[in-house]
């Protein structure tokens, strides 16, 4: 309940707060991904340009942080130990809400682009994205529960820490490129571009990129969720016919 | 050429999925077991969700053990009689097989009950089987002469005698439906057709001839995985019918040629195979669980998704 508040806070001083998002121009080379059957992974280009006023007052460097989020669902992480010989999962811990992708890229190394301040305020990197939801302070342990969530995913090339491959060109021009895996999850993906300065958030902007199945994919996995006996029947009648069809063809070549 | 799982949502190489299903559907045919115990964990390790490879898993034994049986059918190697018999134990036990798996997920620890499943029936069936075709074939070597009848024992006191005249069998039907329960509550359990299961205990339970056994098995894992595929299909909408397309279409051509090399075979020989191949997936399995895995934690899905 205290984290709700909390957010909602963050929400309403964000609304308040001094930045707008008209000071970035943004541009996508796509704001729609369709999942066909052949979708083996997608590349997302991400360019825009900043307003001249914000770019020139002031002293100091602009640095940009573009960030992908999926949707976020709760996981299960648990830990193998060793019980009488065997490697078992002794423990879980349930993280309330995580983004099955996610990506960072800024301009510079992440520390110095953006201060852990602004970082815990905007939830920018992916372990603060997790940890702002998962607060049962009865767990003690629960940061080696989420470090892992982060590792494992990281090494699935679902976390992706993209420090420097953001270029940004005269202090106005940024332009970055994302890969997205082929093992991507439907829904509404968020983009969020941050403009930084001393590593606190000067502006910032946010759109929607909708990641969804089309074809005979689509066709597929609603038939799967809302007519399952279909279906069902429907697997079963290909996999009879299939063993029939190969039973009659190998019939007929040995004569 | 990389093809995306609807229902898997991964994106995985589909001459991969039709070799692995041309593989197992050779042993299919060959040893009339429906391949789900090497399939399932196969699909594991290339990246399919655990629910979804189990539950599609089950639709393509479907269309391997069809394929399989059509050909035994020509041959007339298919007691019909004790498959209907078996059957009717497999439906009751893959029921219960299910209660019991949702249950043990309740606890959350099915994985590794799944695991040590796997060990202990392939460790006690592959190390029989392969003790006793071994003597078998030393028998055989010895003296030519055919194997005496097992010994009239309990399986023969038992009422509700029928007459399995393909089997050459006067028995109580009671220890087909027993061993029909058991092997659907295992197939449920453990995600497979249960044919490693069944073959041995209708050759060494039953005492059917083998040359029976193989089609008799395919007969009964038919239905009881179709079963199986729609309890999935209904209740956790984890059958991806593209990934069952592209497994099967291997699975049925490998089948047709696993049959025609299963008639070249001698039974023992047949027998000392499938031994050895229960026993190697067994020594794998056992292996992964003693030796300290890299990763020591792993991902679920909370509540579903």
């Amino acid at each position: 309940m205290q984290g709700f508040f909390a957010r909602v806070l963050l929400v309403l001083l964000a609304l308040a707060g001094p930045v707008s998002a008209q000071d970035i121009v943004l541009g996508m080379s796509k704001n729609e991904i369709g999942i066909t059957a052949f979708f083996n992974g997608s590349e997302i280009l991400i360019f825009g340009a900043l307003k001249h006023e914000t770019a020139a007052s002031s002293a100091g460097d602009l640095d940009v942080v573009v960030t992908i989020a999926s949707p976020r669902y709760p996981v299960t992480v648990r830990r193998k130990d060793k019980r009488l010989g065997i490697w078992v999962n002794v423990e879980a811990f349930d993280v309330d809400l995580a983004p099955s992708f996610y990506a960072v890229a800024t301009t510079g190394p992440f520390d110095r682009v953006v201060s852990e301040a602004s970082d815990l305020w905007h939830q920018i990197s992916v372990r603060q994205l997790i940890r702002a939801v998962t607060v049962p302070p009865s767990t003690n342990n629960k940061d080696q529960f989420t470090e892992a969530l982060v590792r494992v995913r990281e090494e699935q090339g679902l976390y992706q820490m993209l420090p420097g491959s953001v270029q940004l060109q005269e202090q106005t021009l940024f332009s970055t490129s994302v890969s997205l895996p082929s093992n991507l999850v439907e829904g509404a993906y968020s983009a969020r571009i941050f403009l930084m300065r001393d590593g606190e958030v000067v502006s910032q902007y946010q759109t929607a990129i909708d990641v969804h199945k089309v074809g005979i994919e689509r066709w597929l996995y609603n038939l799967a969720h809302e007519r399952p006996v279909v279906y069902g029947l429907l697997s079963l009648a290909i996999a009879i016919f299939s063993g029939w069809a190969a039973a009659a063809a190998f019939r007929l070549l040995r004569g | 050429m990389y093809i995306y799982l609807p229902i898997a949502e991964v994106s995985v190489n589909a001459f991969v999925l039709l070799g692995l299903g041309g593989l197992v559907g050779i042993l299919s045919g060959m040893f009339g077991v429906g391949g789900g115990f090497l399939m399932t964990p196969l699909l594991f390790f290339i990246g399919i969700p655990p629910a979804v490879a189990v539950a599609t898993e089950a639709n393509q034994i479907v269309a391997s053990s069809f394929s399989g049986v059509l050909a035994h059918v020509k041959r007339k190697t298919v007691d019909f009689k004790m498959g209907g018999v078996l059957l009717i134990g497999g439906l009751v036990g893959a029921a219960l097989g299910v209660v019991v798996f949702n249950y043990l997920k309740s606890l959350g620890q099915v994985d590794l009950l799944v695991k040590l499943c796997y060990v202990l029936f392939l460790g006690v069936v592959g190390s029989l089987m392969f003790a006793e075709s071994l003597r078998a074939m030393s028998k055989s070597k010895q003296v030519a002469v055919v194997k005496p009848r097992k010994k009239r024992g309990l399986v023969h006191a038992l009422p509700f005698k029928m007459r399995f005249r393909v089997s050459g069998l006067y028995i109580s039907i009671i220890p087909p439906i027993v061993v029909g329960v058991v092997v659907g509550v295992l197939a449920a359990i453990m995600g497979v057709g249960g044919g490693f299961v069944m073959v041995p205990a209708m050759i060494y339970l039953l005492g059917m001839p083998t040359k029976v056994v193989v089609g008799t098995s395919l007969f009964q894992i038919i239905f009881v995985t179709a079963f199986t595929t729609m309890l999935h299909a209904t209740t956790n909408y984890t059958v991806d019918m593209v990934l069952a397309v592209l497994l099967l279409i291997g699975g049925v051509i490998g089948a047709q040629f696993g049959t025609m090399i299963g008639a070249k075979l001698k039974a023992e020989q047949l027998r000392i195979l499938l031994a050895l191949m229960v026993l190697l997936v067994c020594a794998k399995l056992a292996f992964d669980l003693v030796v300290e895995p890299s990763e020591l934690f792993s991902l679920g899905v909370a509540g579903g998704h």
